[in-house]
């Protein structure tokens, strides 16, 4: 198996499914000639020409609301928003139009719309380039959000995200782009909805987002010298939620820590926690905690960014204090 | 393309269905068989007829919260409107819309929304599929004078006519957004005139004369299948019943001003037109009349006899399936 970044990886996945269906287009800002802001879309004007690689104006709410319209009519349309920031503008096209569509319609219209951008905290990007979001689109009924950290899964999800007839929110943290890893060429998909244990340990279960599954397997191990045997569940797509394979995992080991950069409040662990409550109690040999980023926007300074991001000291400190418990 | 008469019969047939029905639903209104809002099309039902005479169900139409009159033009029938705002199973959007989610994309109609702005954005992006897959295939808002002023309506303008794509915009200003005038909430007093800030027509037409809309349509048909682009057409029109419904409609406009624009009854109008200029004749459209007032009879009984939607589907198609 070649290794590819993530960036490559999603290329590589993007231009098998170009080729395969003609009805794929991309817009957004700079994905033409340019290539993409994050080389998303590199070498695809060359290969695939300009209606099908569309460079828009600056105007988010526009192109999106644009997108449902084509997906509506025959079309499969991929919105590269660059930074999953610059489409708040857009936030009602997505919950109001794209979400409900399907819905509304009674199942006639379907809604196949890939929207794709980066998220996360990092390299000083301050708080309009630095939000992650994913917990406000798993709200929504209708949409789908993938939230890959490994380069193979980034290509699986990706591909999966254009065969499906939903829409979808693609979300890359933009810290993981240049990340390498093992990666299937061609015919290579990831189901929605299956988490992927990274790795396995019998005494805490760590659920970890995005990024924070590198991280955390960096605490997994340095817990391990110290003869704690940390079990990594990642969930990949956050909507839906495979609580199935954390339970499993929460059976096996009795504790649960959810392990996020996006805030606490109203979050993925909140729900994950409740989940896991609900269905899970008789397991848990102690509460379920949560590791999350600080519960601010986001500052540029990089002392003050590094303190409200889980770094992996801290999270190997909450899972020892949870191992204690 | 050959010079063509316009199918005059057909025209009228559209908008006394369209009044019929409305008038229909504001009785139903009164008798509380309506669950939610109830925006009715009277007074306007030149524009959604004499534009969606020109479009084939592979057309498509995108349109707002007062969109019964785009849903009849286009082609749903008024059985199935009328079960949808009583909720019933047999609605065109299954009971799940009420007035303000007709959809039927059987028939080209895409939908119908809450949000005023959407549908113009829509319409750009059934643009762009249809230049992609060279089909010759037109997509076409309908929305209020009060949506101009609205983002959307800058941003997909500006779009469709940089991609030239196959869209067309009309407006139907009826000169009130809910209560407030457009000479209030506008800059610029006409909408037409905006046409040229995105380089595409403008054209204003008098949107209570559906041979004036028929033409204008027309026209912008043929340009977008030509491959030059859209055209946004201002129809210029009043309604001549409350914003929704139930809703006073004293306070901001005077009975006299109501008055005047019923003597400009687009309906009337045309019949008097297709009269004096023996385009057809008072029996024929006696007729017409009839048909359409037992069709709509008999659609309110249907949707009064229709069942409820099973509550057991409330959550189906989420997703795709
Ligand atoms: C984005 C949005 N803002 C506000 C409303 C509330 N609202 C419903 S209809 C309406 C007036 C619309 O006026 P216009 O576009 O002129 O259409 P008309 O009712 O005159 O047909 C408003 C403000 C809405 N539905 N959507
Ligand atoms: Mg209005």
């Amino acid at each position: 198996m070649p290794e590819l970044t993530f960036m490559k990886a999603t290329l590589e996945g993007l231009t098998e499914e170009m080729e395969l269906n003609p009805r794929i287009f991309v817009m957004g800002e700079g994905i033409g000639k340019r290539g993409g802001n994050f080389k998303t879309t590199e070498g695809l004007f060359d290969r695939f020409g300009a209606e099908r690689l569309c460079d828009t104006p600056i105007c988010e709410r526009g192109f999106v609301g644009m997108a449902a319209g084509a997906a509506m009519t025959g079309t499969r349309p991929i919105i590269d928003f660059m930074f999953a920031d610059f489409i708040m503008d857009s936030i009602g096209e997505i919950v109001n139009q794209i979400a409900k569509m399907q819905y509304m319609s009674s199942g006639r219209l379907k809604m196949p719309v890939l929207l794709r951008g980066c998220i996360g905290i990092g390299h000083s990007a301050a708080t309009h380039h630095s939000g992650n979001y994913y917990p406000l689109y798993s709200h929504f009924p209708g949409l789908r959000v993938c939230v890959p950290s490994m380069a193979a899964d980034a290509k699986g999800l990706l591909k999966t995200a254009l065969r499906s007839d939903d829409p979808v929110l693609f979300l890359e943290h933009k810290s993981l782009l240049n990340i390498k890893g093992q990666v299937p060429t061609g015919e290579h998909l990831v189901p929605f909805g299956k988490a992927a244990i990274v790795r396995e340990g019998r005494d805490v279960t760590v659920v970890a987002l995005t990024i924070m599954v590198h991280k955390s397997l960096q605490a997994a191990e340095i817990l391990a010298k110290e003869g704690l045997s940390v079990e990594i569940v990642d969930p990949r797509t956050v909507s839906p939620l495979d609580i199935d394979t954390i339970l499993e995992s929460v059976h096996k080991t009795g504790r649960l820590i959810i392990i996020d950069e996006a805030f606490a409040p109203c979050g993925v662990g909140g729900d994950i926690a409740a989940l896991v409550i609900d269905r899970g109690f008789d397991d848990l040999d102690a509460p379920i905690r949560r590791l999350n980023g600080t519960f601010t926007p986001t500052p540029y300074s990089p002392p003050l960014e590094a303190a409200v991001v889980p770094s992996v000291e801290r999270i190997a400190q909450a899972i020892r204090d949870l191992i204690a418990e | 393309m050959p010079e063509t008469t316009p199918p005059y019969l057909r025209l009228y047939r559209t908008m006394q269905v369209i009044r019929q029905t409305e008038e229909q639903l504001a009785k139903s209104h009164q008798r509380g068989l309506i669950h939610g809002a109830c925006h009715t099309y009277v007074g306007q039902e030149a524009i959604a007829t004499g534009v969606c005479a020109h479009l084939r169900p592979s057309d498509v139409v995108f349109s707002t919260h007062r969109g019964h009159g785009h849903a009849l033009a286009k082609g749903v029938t008024p059985a199935a409107l009328i079960a949808e705002l009583f909720g019933r199973a047999t609605g065109c959007s299954s009971g799940r819309g009420g007035s303000m989610h007709l959809f039927s994309p059987e028939v080209g109609m895409m939908g119908t929304s809450g949000i005023v702005g959407p549908c113009i954005l829509q319409a750009a992006g059934a643009g762009y599929s249809f230049k992609l897959l060279k089909s010759d295939n037109v997509g076409v808002a309908f929305f209020g004078d009060g949506a101009v002023n609205n983002g959307a309506f800058h941003e997909g303008l500006n779009m469709a006519s940089i991609w030239k794509l196959p869209s067309l915009f009309i407006c139907e200003n009826n000169q009130f957004a809910t209560e407030v005038p457009f000479k209030y909430a506008a800059g610029n007093p006409t909408v037409a005139s905006r046409g040229a800030a995105y380089g595409m027509p403008g054209i204003e037409v008098d949107g209570n004369d559906v041979l004036a809309v028929y033409e204008a349509a027309k026209t912008a048909i043929q340009r977008a299948k030509a491959g030059e682009g859209p055209t946004l057409i201002e129809c210029l029109t009043y309604r001549t019943r409350p914003h929704s419904e139930g809703m006073g409609d004293f306070g901001y406009r005077s009975r006299e001003e109501v008055e005047a624009w019923k003597a400009r009854c687009p309906i009337r109008r045309f019949a008097e037109k297709l009269v004096a200029e023996s385009l057809a004749t008072v029996d024929e459209l006696a007729k017409i009349e009839a048909e359409v007032q037992a069709m709509v009879v008999e659609a309110q009984a249907f949707a009064e006899n229709s069942p409820w939607p099973d509550p057991s589907t409330a959550a189906t198609h989420v997703y795709a399936q």
